[in-house]
């Protein structure tokens, strides 16, 4: 009799556990959908994170006569903005750069991105420059090496040349903070 | 005339699923004639990193012509379809591909379509194997009880079913 009522049971708690697990599977399938919501799905994880910026040669844009190499970024922890003058974001961020270059001493290099020499140097000449020096990259064949996909992008970069991080977009008020802080500390690794 | 709608209805949906043709591919030129494919292959299988929802052979955004040329380039200077994937994840990630790898970020990706199979069978053999032992859940005294009034009460057997209704 005890058995039977014990089988009972089972079967009871069985039952009850299948009428949970739906439930249950709903719930892990909402959180994980859940936590998808507001994340920009057009936010990719850079592939250059952790390694070494790439090698390459280029002329500079305010001289087709000057090369430079990733060896010329290399030495201090920096900053390597990706513009444009067809790109109404980077005139946006135009005089965040200038403003943390001259206040703050940030040392940003640039890459002037799919763009024709002299317009790129009469925006320097006209809005100011924030950059160390401009990579000229009319082809964008740096930008492939980079991974860019689109200007604005500014990355990140160790005193080593290694990349730690980098930024899709608008360099403001909002953007700048996080960077900051790893821009500090990186500082503060090399004193 | 609701089948001509419905007609044009799926003749206008196939437009949708159809790859659109590349105009722009005649300009490219290669070293050997079958590289052309190969090139038209890899502009479909990669992903333009701009704009997420094309490949690289149908978007016209800067950084797809950009890589469409390199991978021509690459072509050309006899690089495996191998080494050209493995150049535009290095520089662009798993993302470029629009045939994910099996790794840790697409682990449930790949699982969860297979797991749900399996719950959805277990749960199917779970429900099925149920039914036949409920018959065997009274007791032995219960057991009796219920043949002594079957035995009592002839014309009340169970019907077979057959007879639904007729009442």
């Amino acid at each position: 009799m005890t058995i039977q009522k014990n089988a009972a049971k089972k079967t009871f708690n069985k039952k009850r556990l299948l009428m949970v697990l739906p439930m249950l599977v709903a719930f892990a399938l909402g959180m994980f959908l859940f936590q998808g919501i507001g994340q920009d799905p057009n936010k990719m994880e850079s592939s250059l994170i952790g390694r070494a910026l790439p090698q390459f040669t280029a002329k500079t844009l305010a001289s087709p006569a000057t090369q430079v190499s990733q060896n010329d970024m290399i030495g201090a922890p920096a900053l390597i903005n990706v513009w444009a003058t067809w790109c109404p974001t980077c005139r946006a961020e135009h005089e965040f750069l200038n403003r943390i270059a001259a206040q703050e001493g940030v040392k940003i290099f640039g890459v002037n991105y799919h763009d024709q020499r002299n317009a790129a140097q009469q925006w320097l000449q006209d809005l100011g420059s924030p950059y160390v020096f401009t990579v000229f990259d009319p082809k964008g064949a740096l930008g492939i090496e980079l991974g860019v996909v689109g200007a604005p992008e500014t990355y990140l970069i160790d005193a080593q040349g290694i990349v730690v991080d980098k930024l899709t977009g608008e360099l403001n008020d909002r953007t700048w903070p996080p960077l900051r802080e790893q821009y500090l500390s990186l500082l503060q690794g090399t004193n | 005339m609701v089948k001509d709608v419905f007609v044009a209805f799926a003749i206008s949906m196939l437009s949708l699923v159809v790859p659109i043709a590349n105009a722009d591919i005649k300009s490219y030129e290669f070293a050997q004639p079958q590289m052309a494919q190969r090139f038209s292959d890899l502009t479909t299988v990669l992903r333009c990193p701009k704009c997420q929802n094309q490949n690289l052979a149908d978007s016209d955004s800067i950084i797809a012509k950009d890589l469409r040329a390199q991978i021509q380039t690459l072509l050309n200077d006899g690089q495996s379809d191998k080494q050209i994937t493995d150049f535009m994840v290095q520089r662009y990630g798993d993302f470029i591909l629009y045939d994910p790898p099996f790794n840790q970020a697409t682990l449930v990706l790949w699982i969860a379509p297979i797991a749900m199979i399996f719950i959805g069978l277990w749960a199917l053999w779970f429900l099925g194997r149920k039914t036949a032992p409920q018959g065997a859940m009274l007791s032995l005294d219960e057991q009796q009880q219920l043949q002594q009034l079957l035995a009592d009460n002839p014309q009340q057997q169970p019907s077979n079913g057959h007879d639904h209704g007729k009442d």
